[in-house]
């Protein structure tokens, strides 16, 4: 009873999201205001009801009914009741519904939080919103119903993916949904300027906030993600370039080109068309990257279960959506007109240089993501890219992003002085050059990437405090300073923690792949590992050895550590759980391999030492923070209602 | 016309997503191919003390369908074998993968056995030779036991006619 009224509540959302869809847009172009009012009620009813189906899903999770086809293919009675909740979403079906929830959770609040803006514009912006829901609840309903029943009901379910019952996993795919989902708001904004022909910097004002904060629980989303391979893939690495992870990267890439492009579209009203186009691709993006984890086109750890179907219609959709907005773009694109004018060297040009340089890394990010399949349908044959191409590639188009991101913030609108600019920071390029070149001599002798990884992350330290001490020189107090400053210099300082935190990790740790028997002890970075055998351990729905490793320093007892091996009892599989003993300068991370004898009491043991590699995670935070900050400024809300007054004239006249 | 240039680069990829998605990208080229199919005694499931290697079908051709109780498409593709070993004469091989909760015979003895052998490779270790990469695959033998082709994912009764079909045409089976 339960699931058929999600799958009703859904279809009721279908036709709900039409409406929101139709009739608004209709209603803007003839200038209908009952046709445009239909837009608010009908969002909002549209995500009650998906939530509605949401709940529904998540309690057919939570009572255990293998009836639900669903349920019985991602959930099981022993899975502990957290998981059982977070399975709910970590199904194909169940994580598009997820995907629509927060689609729908978004255009409430910008139907909330727009009573500000002329009201043909929010009918469009939610118009636009509206068609994205309807593509993805006929995509649900017609090809990967949750709600399906499996008849006669299945005794027991086959388990959530081992992979997947990890507290990281509980927040990944939300946080992550809303950073993409997020630049629907971006994109539909866009759209609705495209479609009114009113490409004036008041479009790029409105979506400013909204674009920051998707930004930041993108950023957040990929952190997790990344958290969560390092701690249970048991390999101890954090960035793979797998396809999902590139599918989650690359709209990251776009989104953080467009936060700045339209800054400079909103203050400068330079950049307008370049602006537009970069709010279609973040979004393109996003749905690329559906398209390529759901489709089987690429062959992915994260593979979702693939259905040649489930990609036709992605792709249609795609098409529909991406070809349609980007045949908009190129039809309006001359309506564009660019103003405000600016010398070579001022912010406008130092941030475009930022835009150009992290589209390219992008670029380069798609190509490798994409190859195997382009050589594969060119009949070229079967290859795949590695991290080798990534990180020879992306690291060097990124360094000048880097290098740009010092000078950026300290340049004047419209045109600066290079000569005065290389006064203000000579000692910070001096400092930055000397530490990336006496640092390493210090750790392990002359390394070229650890010269240039902590010379961009003290180059970035520095020129962040020169930036405070300008903005105070010039008559402001540390509490006076908006919340926007305050957040573009957190994220960049998290930028540079996160660079220092990979520049140490990638070029300084130490690992070790040992056979060990009980009692042996084996050395890594001045700590001593000590096996103390396995014991069985019964856990809720695995049989787990469970491994003790002391570990001592200097012959003083530190602490003790408790790898893993895990089987879990639906599937069969076997799970590595690493152990972790963290701290703020450094990890020590043991993870069990394989028994090398029949009575286990032999063990290949991976040990590692991973020196701040915690700080990645810092510098990420510090990022999500900043994004925050930045979009509740409280300018926003005065020019929101600055924009409500001249729109409510414009419309008077 | 460089406003178009976003909507062209865009179609071009459309064009290859389009032919991604009739690809297979697990479908790994196997270096087996051409080569004589690695050789093995196997005790079959459900008698133990008969056995099974691929001499003994020597001057057959025939198929070597790698499966196992816990794979979910090769329950799906089973249906599909059931049909083709009532209205086609070449003999499909089972060979059992990893079955470590021992539930081949059960399963085959209530759902129907489509295979005229099954070999029990419990430690998986006749799949390593093989190169499985993931249940299920399926590999076609010819006369002399050479491998001539092979087919990862199950067997639709399109891919049988397509894929199949003609190869066997070619061996005169």
């Amino acid at each position: 009873m339960i699931p058929e009224l999600g799958h009703f509540s859904l279809i009721v959302a279908l036709l709900l999201a039409l409406t929101q869809a139709i009739l608004p847009l209709i209603g803007a172009q003839r200038g209908n205001l009952t046709l445009m009012a239909v837009a608010r009620p009908a969002a909002q009813g549209q995500f009650v009801f998906v939530t509605i189906a949401f709940a529904c899903l998540a309690y057919s999770f939570l009572t255990n009914d293998f009836s639900v086809e669903n349920v019985a293919s991602n959930s099981f009675s022993q899975l502990p009741e957290i998981y059982r909740l977070t399975a709910t979403w970590g199904s194909h079906e169940g994580s598009l519904l997820l995907w629509v929830v927060i689609l729908g959770f978004w255009t409430t609040a910008v139907s909330v939080f727009s009573r500000h803006l002329p009201d043909d514009m929010v009918a469009r912006v939610l118009g636009v919103m509206g068609l994205i829901s309807v593509g993805f609840i006929a995509f649900l309903l017609t090809t990967s119903n949750p709600f399906d029943r499996l008849l006669p009901a299945a005794m027991d379910g086959r388990d959530m993916n081992p992979l997947l019952q990890d507290w990281g996993m509980i927040i990944h795919p939300p946080m992550l949904y809303m950073g993409y989902v997020g630049f629907a708001v971006a994109f539909a904004f866009a759209i609705a300027a495209l479609l009114s022909g009113r490409l004036d910097a008041a479009w790029a004002r409105w979506s400013r906030p909204w674009t920051t904060v998707a930004w930041a629980f993108l950023t957040f989303g990929i952190m997790l993600g990344s958290w969560w391979a390092y701690r249970e893939l048991g390999w101890g690495g954090w960035w793979f370039w797998d396809p999902t992870e590139n599918a989650s990267f690359m709209p990251w890439l776009a989104g953080t080109a467009l936060i700045h492009s339209l800054a400079v579209t909103e203050k400068r009203g330079a950049f307008k068309a370049w602006t537009v186009l970069l709010a279609l691709v973040a979004f393109s993006l996003s749905l690329l990257g559906t398209f390529l984890v759901r489709s089987g086109v690429l062959s992915s750890v994260h593979a979702f279960a693939t259905d040649p179907a489930r990609g036709a219609f992605i792709l249609g959709f795609l098409v529909i959506v991406i070809g349609g907005s980007l045949a908009l773009y190129a039809w309006r694109a001359p309506k564009m007109l660019s103003g405000g004018s600016f010398t070579w060297f001022s912010r406008e040009a130092l941030l475009l240089g930022n835009n150009v340089v992290l589209l390219a890394a992008l670029g380069s990010v798609l190509l490798g993501t994409l190859y195997p399949l382009l050589i594969d349908a060119l009949g070229m044959g079967k290859i795949s890219v590695g991290p080798p191409y990534f990180n020879a590639v992306f690291v060097p188009l990124m360094a000048p992003a880097l290098f740009l991101m010092g000078i950026g913030p300290l340049a004047r609108w419209k045109g600066d002085s290079l000569p005065g600019m290389v006064v203000r920071l000579k000692w910070a390029l001096v400092i930055s050059v000397a530490t990336g070149i006496l640092l390493p001599l210090t750790l392990n002798g002359f390394n070229p990437w650890a010269t240039f990884g902590f010379a961009i992350s003290v180059w970035i330290l520095l020129t962040v405090l020169i930036g405070f001490r300008e903005r105070l020189k010039h008559g402001g107090r540390m509490g006076t300073l908006p919340r926007a400053f305050w957040g573009m210099q957190l994220a960049h300082l998290g930028m540079a923690v996160g660079v220092a935190g990979i520049t140490l990790v990638a070029n300084y740790q130490e690992e070790r792949d040992v056979r060990m028997n009980v009692g042996d002890h084996t050395e890594l970075a001045g700590y001593t590992f000590t096996f103390l055998g396995t014991t069985e351990h019964k856990g809720p729905n695995y049989r787990a050895a469970r491994g003790t490793v002391e570990v001592s320093k200097n012959g003083k007892k530190l602490f003790v550590m408790h790898p893993e091996k895990r089987i879990y009892n639906a599937s069969g599989m076997p799970m590595t759980e690493a152990a972790i003993d963290p701290d703020f300068f450094r990890d020590v991370y043991v993870a069990l391999g394989e028994p090398l004898d029949e009575e286990a009491r032999s063990w290949a043991v991976r040990v590692f030492h991973k020196p701040f590699i915690n700080w990645l995670w810092f510098g990420a935070v510090m990022m999500v923070v900043g994004g925050f900050l930045a979009a509740s400024d409280r300018r926003y809300r005065i020019a929101v209602k600055a924009a409500a007054r001249s729109g409510a004239v414009a419309q008077g006249v | 016309m460089k406003r178009w240039l976003p909507l062209v680069v865009f179609l071009v990829l459309v064009g290859f997503f389009a032919k991604g998605l009739f690809l297979n990208p697990r479908e790994v080229p196997s270096p087996f191919i051409g080569k004589a199919a690695p050789a093995f005694t196997l005790p079959l499931v459900g008698n133990a003390n008969a056995s099974f290697s691929p001499a003994d079908m020597k001057g057959k051709v025939w198929v070597l369908n790698v499966w196992a109780p816990w794979c979910v498409s090769c329950r799906q593709e089973h249906g599909v074998l059931m049909m083709l070993s009532s209205s086609q004469s070449v003999p499909i091989v089972g060979l059992n993968w990893k079955d470590k909760q021992r539930e081949a015979e059960q399963l085959l003895a209530q759902h129907g056995s489509p295979y005229a052998a099954v070999p029990d490779d419990l430690t998986g270790k006749v799949g390593i030779d093989y190169g499985v990469t993931g249940t299920p695959e399926t590999y076609l033998i010819d006369q002399a036991g050479i491998v001539r082709m092979k087919h990862v994912g199950p067997i639709s009764p399109d891919v049988w006619k397509e894929k199949f079909e003609p190869k066997l045409k070619e061996l005169g089976a």
